[in-house]
């Protein structure tokens, strides 16, 4: 089995292993791409830029996505930016400086031909960007403006207000729209992927339940993308958008691909605080606030003043005193661990004690009220409308949330999962943030995946299989329809006595405690106790309101937190077999005053689960991790 | 932030299906924290209606960070509701009374079907933008992001009409349905920059016909759309499109049959 983790990365120096593998890959003649079909499932960042992309240049594409316009991709939510490592600034930023912070923030535990790759095209991503008139913030001399995000000590960050990701989800929306226009991108909305179909071992293509009809139906190809995010949502409460789910991803696993660094998750130190227990979802404040603000609590525990009343000399900035060279910039698993700290120390604020200050009080009255607006407007007025509070007067109050997963289905070095033919970008996949993903790099990691990397490598693919013409009558997809019906008839006829959301909370409820930002031997022991339970209840007890053939959103619920029963689980063993901590990965036992303590003798590996049947114990397996470029060093931020 | 809690009677549009007749039938949502959200708010009343066995009140929502655009109905009469600048689910609780009697329905508009409920159909709105609403740049085409300058108002104010965020909400407030508003902000975004104009007149005249072809009404520049935009769009954007079409029509040059290389 060890064999199908092989991760195909190129020799050679590292600069070079990227242009000589595409030149190396096999290309598919102009009239031949016309009769190649690819379905791409999700249109966000990835999957947008994708379809258009493999529109371009000439593929037939199938597009789905759940929602009802692609533009409501959650990727239309990223706030503060995207990097690029265009050095504009003059400020010491290249490829291979961007490529080095990544591997750091990621702990050391991602690819290093992966990661050096995106930094690489990263540059490309804001010329296109740029090309196609993504309204990009500008100097006034008309070049376009900078600013810095965390872990990074250079300006390398492009951005649209505090909408970054919604223009560029609107610039890849469109060019995707310019295909569906020519005819090459076929557009089908409202659709949730609910299972892969695999023929002679490989991915030809998908069932979907048509959310307005309830209709299961079948769509074949020649390569299958999947494109459809990652899953903070197993928390419950999250910065994700509510239907952003594990659904296509976990189907895949279950079909094969296997499922790597499941423990690794984003806990983002700025959302605005939990208010009560009918919160549905919670919200980001952009990391690029921590430009300008300054996080701080009262140094006395207990101390109940007003933060306005709270002298100088009585506060304790905690980032800047324990991290003087990053100081506010500090990435972001060190920065909510802190605020942990912090609040567990008695020193929180809010009536609930588990909120920080993030003050602006500083750059007002160096920049004036005008310019922070003009930074950030956008986000204190969302801010002012959610809590009621005016966060120029007063300091912001701030919590860690759950934001982002790093893990995400494995992928070899073409974005090919183990099942051939499926190809996994974005979020999705697990690929390039080792164990913390930077600020402003999910963007460019979506728009890299998309633009850059898989018009390459899926035109390799293509190129070199033999595939046999398959269509939707084939047995494999009338098995995979029958399960897919199966599974919804199942989940209809259990006519229990809770609802999905209450399983929902109960299952985040033990994600956030166990396997949130502090995990432990013990606790997780106890999660993978609980999980088991509340999924069997779940099977039995669970309640749906109406019917299956049509618009049913309790049914949509239903299979996505069963999925996330799944799932849950998985990550919980996950976090217990890596007895080490690395970046998101904060296990208790390994520390040193409070920093993660890696174990690069053990753990210096990729963990990729294998499905292995319904109920079975999934096998772990190994991807080990080289550092030719980069020193494996502690990483510090002081 | 542990706020007080009111109790409101709802008279909600309940509709099944497209081709359902639909009405009002009034709901009581009990002990509402001023903290949530109108959408968090909904969520509670849907989950007593689940736990009854009944069919939760359907209704569009995604992000609930007020971005997505997928959110919108109508409550008392107003698009997104009373607050201005605000996408519904970033209407907070505390703007509301205790005792409130609230009429909520769906945006209703020709050209935007009901699908159930409060949810209705904008699947137009993309039909309008694949008819131009782009800046055709192949992938791989592009120059530095540099090499050509913008000034930085140009920028400001493009990115102003590229803030919209595809809700329906200047639809379902005009009383024509007339989607001016958000043609226009797209039409504005790439004139207002120097990447749009080798597209620009074909854009406007092709945008232009794909909106009047989905049955969105005429504009009458009555302004309600711009006073119900959640993101502030300005009417100055439909004067823009106006121009763009008067002229791209005025000026619009033959195609040339043999045209293109041999």
């Amino acid at each position: 089995m060890a064999n199908k983790l092989d991760s195909k990365i190129p020799s050679g120096p590292i600069e070079s292993k990227w242009k000589n593998t595409k030149f190396g890959y096999k290309l598919v003649n102009p009239a031949n791409k016309r009769k190649h079909s690819v379905i791409v499932v999700g249109a966000g960042l990835a999957g947008a830029s994708a379809a258009a992309s493999l529109g371009e240049l000439g593929y037939k594409v199938k597009v789905f996505c759940q929602h009802e316009s692609p533009r409501r991709a959650h990727s239309v939510a990223a706030q503060g930016g995207i990097n690029a490592a265009k050095n504009y600034q003059n400020d010491g930023d290249s490829v291979y400086r961007l490529f080095y912070d990544t591997v750091k923030g990621g702990d050391f535990r991602a690819r290093e031909a992966n990661v050096y790759r995106l930094a690489e095209v990263s540059a490309n991503i804001i010329d296109q960007m740029v090309a196609q008139g993504v309204p990009f913030a500008r100097e006034y001399g008309g070049t376009l403006a900078n600013r810095s995000f965390g872990g990074a000590q250079v300006s390398r960050t492009f951005y649209a207000r505090g909408q970054t990701g919604q223009q560029l989800l609107l610039g890849a929306y469109s060019e995707m729209m310019r295909q569906v226009d020519t005819g090459n991108v076929e557009l089908r909305y409202r659709r949730e992927m609910l299972d892969l179909v695999i023929v002679d071992g490989k991915a030809r293509g998908i069932i979907v339940r048509n959310l307005l009809t309830g209709e299961i139906e079948s769509h074949e190809a020649d390569a299958v993308v999947l494109a459809t995010g990652g899953y903070s949502n197993v928390f419950f409460l999250s910065t994700n958008a509510m239907n952003c789910s594990a659904t296509a991803a976990w189907r895949a696993h279950k079909r094969g691909a296997y499922f790597a660094n499941p423990c690794y998750t984003q806990i983002h130190p700025t959302c605005i605080p939990v208010h009560g227990e009918n919160q549905s979802k919670l919200t980001l404040m952009s990391e690029s606030l921590r430009n300008d603000g300054r996080v701080w609590v009262p140094k006395a525990v207990g101390d109940k003043r007003h933060p306005n009343e709270i002298p100088e000399s009585e506060r304790d900035y905690y980032l800047e005193r324990v991290y003087p060279s990053f100081g506010n910039l500090a990435p972001r698993d060190v920065a909510s661990r802190q605020a942990k700290y912090r609040c567990d120390e008695g020193r929180g604020v809010n009536e609930t004690g588990k909120a920080v200050y993030l003050d602006f009080a500083d750059a007002i009255k160096r920049l004036g009220e005008d310019k922070i607006s003009e930074r950030y407007g956008n986000l204190f007025e969302m801010y002012d409308k959610i809590t009621g509070d005016n966060p120029y007067k007063m300091p912001m109050r701030i919590y860690p949330a759950p934001h982002y997963t790093m893990g995400g289905l494995w992928v070899d070095y073409n974005l090919e999962s183990t099942v051939p033919g499926l190809f996994v970008a974005g979020e999705a996949n697990f690929s390039d943030h080792g164990a913390n993903r930077l600020g402003a790099s999910a963007l460019m990691q979506g728009l890299a995946d998309g633009y850059f990397v898989l018009p390459y490598t899926i035109g390799n693919y293509l190129g070199g299989t033999k595939l046999e013409k398959v269509s939707t009558s084939n047995d494999a997809f009338k098995a995979a329809e029958d399960s897919v019906k199966n599974d919804v008839s199942k989940l209809m006829g259990i006519k229990g006595s809770r609802t999905v959301d209450s399983f929902h909370k109960e299952l985040g409820h033990i994600m956030w405690e166990y396997c949130g930002m502090g995990r432990n031997e013990q606790g997780l022991k106890k999660a993978l106790e609980l999980i088991p339970k509340l999924r069997e209840e779940f099977w039995h007890n669970v309640r749906l309101p109406g019917d299956a053939n049509y618009l049913n959103v309790e049914l949509e619920k239903a299979g996505r937190v069963a999925d996330f029963l799944e799932l849950g689980e998985l990550m919980c063993r996950d976090a217990l077999e890596r007895k080490e901590s690395c970046g998101g990965h904060f296990r208790e036992e390994y520390q040193v005053d409070g920093e993660a303590k890696r174990d690069d003798e053990k753990f210096c590996h990729v963990a990729a689960w294998e499905y292995t049947g319904e109920n079975k114990a999934e096998v772990r397996h190994q991807e080990e991790l080289t550092f030719e470029n980069v020193h494996l060093a502690t990483r510090s931020y002081k | 932030m542990a706020g007080k809690h009111i109790n409101l009677t709802l008279k909600v549009w309940r509709q099944k299906g497209p081709k359902d007749q639909g009405g009002f039938v009034e709901y009581h949502a009990k002990n509402v924290s001023e903290d949530a959200s109108f959408l968090e708010m909904l969520d509670a009343v849907n989950e007593e209606l689940v736990s009854k066995g009944d069919e939760p009140i359907a209704f569009d929502h995604d992000c609930r960070e007020g971005i997505c655009g997928a959110c919108g109905f109508v409550i008392d009469g107003e698009a997104h509701g009373r607050l201005k600048s605000t996408t519904v689910c970033q209407l907070h609780m505390r703007n509301f009374k205790d005792g409130e009697v609230l009429t909520l329905e769906p945006f209703r508009a020709q050209a935007f079907p009901v699908i159930k409920d409060l949810m209705v159909n904008r699947s137009a709105f993309d039909r309008i933008i694949s008819a131009g609403g782009y800046i055709s740049a192949n992938t791989g085409n592009a120059v530095d992001a540099n090499a050509v300058l913008i000034p930085k108002a140009d920028a400001d104010e493009a990115m102003s009409s590229a803030t919209c965020i595809g809700c329906g909400a200047c639809v379902a407030a005009c009383k024509n349905a007339s989607a001016a508003l958000f043609t226009s902000a797209k039409i504005s975004h790439m004139a207002l920059l120097p990447q749009g104009q080798v597209e620009r007149k074909e854009r406007a005249i092709r945008m232009v016909a794909a909106m009047d072809a989905e049955g969105f009404g005429s504009c009458t520049t009555t302004g309600a759309c711009e006073a119900a935009c959640p993101k502030d769009i300005q009417l100055t954007n439909i004067s823009r499109m106006n121009r763009e079409f008067f002229v791209a029509s005025a000026t619009k040059r033959p195609k040339h049959k043999d045209g293109g290389a041999g």
